[in-house]
């Protein structure tokens, strides 16, 4: 399974209405400091982001990908949009 | 001092500090690169920066110390505001440049 479906079906839990992972990893190939971990940029809108703070977004997200940071995640790039947004 | 306590000291005894990977002259990454920018643009004066790639220790430490997995990361007096999107994200609406005011 491709790392975008792992991820797609990881964030399932947010409910979201809108999800968009575009793999980067091609522009960062082999940069310092990076092992070899893919870079993502998420555009995800959820009723679950209502009322709470982009760090308190960030952190949902970090949490449910967290056994893939950073070995398979190097970098993630989050747009994290409420529903009324 | 263990290494929660020395990031605890850093962010507090300095108003603006953000961890990044290299130097603001030579970010080694470009999420690094783009938090310098943008502080920059927002014409901060007393910028403390550090570099995780000098310090093992730091690197894995203040992940811990704001619950974010990720570099760069920015504090102003002593409170974590975000990474690279977060910033670029107040820096549009106009947010961050107040909160560096206030701290300048």
């Amino acid at each position: 399974m491709q790392l975008t479906e792992e991820i797609t079906i990881k964030l399932q839990t947010l409910k979201p209405t809108r999800l968009e992972i575009q793999d980067d990893s091609a522009l960062h190939a082999g940069h310092k400091g990076n092992g070899g971990g893919g870079h993502f940029t998420l555009t995800i809108k959820s009723q679950a982001f209502d009322g709470l703070s982009q760090v308190s977004r960030h952190r949902h997200i970090y949490e449910l990908l967290a056994e893939y940071i950073p070995s398979k995640i190097h970098a993630l790039s989050i747009h994290a949009i409420a529903s009324d947004e | 001092m263990d290494t929660q306590e020395k990031i605890r000291s850093q962010v507090t005894s300095n108003p603006v500090v953000l961890y990044m990977k290299g130097s603001p002259k030579f970010p080694q990454c470009g999420f690094s690169g783009l938090a310098i920018q943008i502080l920059q643009a927002c014409g901060v004066k007393d910028l403390v920066a550090i570099d995780v790639l000098a310090d093992p220790a730091i690197r894995d430490g203040i992940k811990v110390y704001a619950n974010w997995p990720t570099i760069p990361q920015l504090y102003i007096n002593g409170e974590f505001i975000g990474g690279s999107d977060i910033m670029r994200s107040m820096y549009e609406q106009g947010e961050l440049q107040k909160l560096i005011e206030t701290a300048n």
